[in-house]
């Protein structure tokens, strides 16, 4: 059998594109005088068009999130384990919509797109972007949709970050705000390690200043390289010590023995960095690392987060995992602590994992069970 | 719906704010919320019964009131009410001022080690006592200081909190005939409604 015919999934899906003419004026102050975004949707709007839910995807995420493209695709979307029927975003019960961001590179309008003006990719030249961006682009594809509420915005780290801005630029327009292995803003530390992956991607030669696609080379290295980092970032120490530990895929280190040894984790993380390089756009990744860099969601509120979320209207989930390191439980409870002083109704939970950042895509059983309690709650109140 | 928390209800004004410390699968804060319309926040470290909370459409927030309770600002809440806790956290006499800080008024209820069930079996087996109603053995008790009617009040003087009232159930569902003439010795629960 397939996997895609599968009582628990949301089977075969399509992407949509919805086109949207009038100019999308920016953070950076530039317009985008036209763009497109690719999305699917999940179950079915109700006559009240009260239990849409709107999926946001973190740094190299798409609008795929569940389901499968053909009966013989072996990969499901991203988020297969927490989309679909009886599962915590439940699409019996709600209509999901799940897109892929202005500035990506898996078919909405972003650096790999014509530049109307010039007839050429945008490349480098692809207006800079900010969270509130995507936010005000998805609230059109909301327009678009004819849902003039959210039952609920749900995202996981760079997602969690639209989420939570979401519900300051949009009050009215959210019930829940759902945000998972997030932060309010970056520490030194994730800013540290987000330059290193641009500059790993800057350094490399065939990026060709970012105009690789006209030069017509790939800067499949720096992309790799910069891949690398970030998923270094993404695992705990822990979870690499069980998957890999020390074990050698090949050579030996017995003495008198004098061929190369390679790690199993080295070949792990070449394997995931060429796997990206192959699929994913570098000028994305650049852009969407820096609106990670410069998301500060109180910046606009005299820094003060408990003012930020005083403008919010709806309740929150805050998520955490105990070895994610790059948005650890101390960063969530920054924003559980804001909106208890900011007297909004929070939910959080801090869930015990070994996997690190990574464990917002998994199927952690205490984390379903967390997930699946909130979403009854948000579908109550359809 | 355990006894202790049928009486402190009527202690709640409807349509006001209450934190639940240690509010467990939030049966009570479901009560006021459906009953009196209260808007209810809880603290709790249980897996189990958090989700279940969750599950009831409360606000649940997972926290050790061991690691202290400073996130929640001054006066934030109209009640503050700790049930069957206060002998299981590390330092209850800080925990008491933290629930007058974060609200105008506090409802505590605690197992009185001074009933006489207790008493009798320290008095005659030598040994912790060990019953229905506290099944653990001193080794591996959650309920690490017990204390008596008496004890409570003394704390309180100590520290300028008053007592509005006080209210005690014992072991069964008959209201004890002496527990309100002699709480420290038929009381096997007490209950204050306090405040500064």
């Amino acid at each position: 059998m397939a996997p895609a015919v599968n009582q628990h999934s949301v089977g075969i899906v399509e992407p949509r594109v919805a086109r949207f003419t009038e100019p999308l004026a920016l953070a950076c102050g530039r317009d985008l005088a036209t763009h497109e975004l690719v999305f699917e949707t999940y179950g079915e709007l109700n006559e009240q068009r009260s239990n849409a839910v709107l999926i946001c995807h973190a740094l190299s995420g798409n609008h795929h999130a569940a389901g499968y493209h053909s009966p013989e695709d072996k990969k499901a979307g991203w988020w297969n384990e927490c989309i679909g029927p009886g599962k915590p975003i439940d699409t019996n019960r709600f209509y999901v919509v799940s897109l892929n961001n202005i500035g990506g590179c898996h078919g909405s309008t972003g650096p790999t797109s014509i530049n109307p003006q010039t007839g050429k990719p945008w490349g480098p030249d692809f207006p800079p972007l900010r969270a509130r961006d995507w936010v005000n682009s998805q609230a059109r594809l909301a327009d678009y949709l004819g849902i003039d509420c959210w039952a609920a915005v749900v995202g996981g780290s760079l997602g969690g970050m639209q989420a939570m801005r979401w519900s300051l630029e949009y009050p009215e327009r959210v019930r829940h705000c759902i945000v998972i292995a997030a932060a309010m803003k970056l520490s030194a530390q994730n800013l540290a390690f987000n330059e290193v992956a641009r500059q790993a991607i800057l350094s490399d030669p065939a990026f060709s200043e970012g105009r690789y696609q006209e030069q017509g080379t790939l800067p499949v290295q720096g992309l790799a390289l910069a891949r690398m980092v970030g998923h270094i970032t993404y695992l705990s120490d822990h979870a690499m010590a069980n998957k890999f530990g020390r074990d050698l895929r090949s050579g030996s280190l017995d003495q008198g023995n004098d061929e190369n040894v390679e790690f199993q984790v080295q070949s792990y993380l070449r394997y995931q960095g060429s796997q990206f390089s192959g699929s994913f756009d570098a000028n994305t990744y650049i852009l969407m690392t820096r609106a990670l860099d410069y998301f500060d969601l109180a910046r606009e509120y005299n820094n003060d987060p408990v003012e930020a979320f005083g403008h919010a209207k709806c309740s929150y989930l805050v998520v955490s995992f105990s070895t994610d390191w790059r948005f650890s439980p101390a960063r969530s409870r920054e924003i559980v602590n804001a909106l208890i002083a900011a007297d909004r109704p929070v939910t959080y939970a801090e869930i015990e994992a070994d996997e690190g950042h990574d464990a917002f895509l998994l199927p952690i059983p205490r984390y379903m069970d967390v997930f699946s309690a909130y979403m009854q709650r948000v579908g109550a109140t359809n | 719906m355990r006894l202790d928390l049928a009486h402190i209800q009527r202690w709640i004004r409807p349509g006001s704010r209450v934190l639940d410390l240690g509010c467990g699968d939030g049966e009570f804060l479901q009560l006021l919320r459906d009953q009196r319309q209260v808007r209810g926040t809880g603290i709790e470290i249980g897996e189990r019964e958090i989700t279940a909370a969750i599950a009831r459409g409360l606000n649940i927030v997972e926290q050790n009131m061991d690691e202290g309770l400073g996130n929640f600002p001054d006066q934030s809440f109209d009640t503050v009410v700790m049930a069957h806790a206060l002998q299981a956290v590390h330092f209850p006499d800080r925990v008491l001022d933290e629930m007058l800080r974060i609200g105008r008024e506090g409802i505590v209820t605690f197992p009185n080690f001074g009933h006489w069930r207790c008493r009798l079996y320290l008095g005659t087996r030598g040994r912790m006592p060990v019953s229905r109603f506290m099944p653990y053995n001193w080794y591996d008790t959650p309920n690490i200081h017990f204390c008596t009617v008496k004890d409570f009040e003394a704390l309180c003087e100590q520290k300028n909190i008053r007592i509005l009232a006080r209210d005690v159930v014992g072991n069964t569902d008959r209201q004890p005939l002496f527990a309100s003439v002699w709480p420290n010795l038929f009381a096997a629960t007490a209950i204050y409604h306090i405040t500064r």
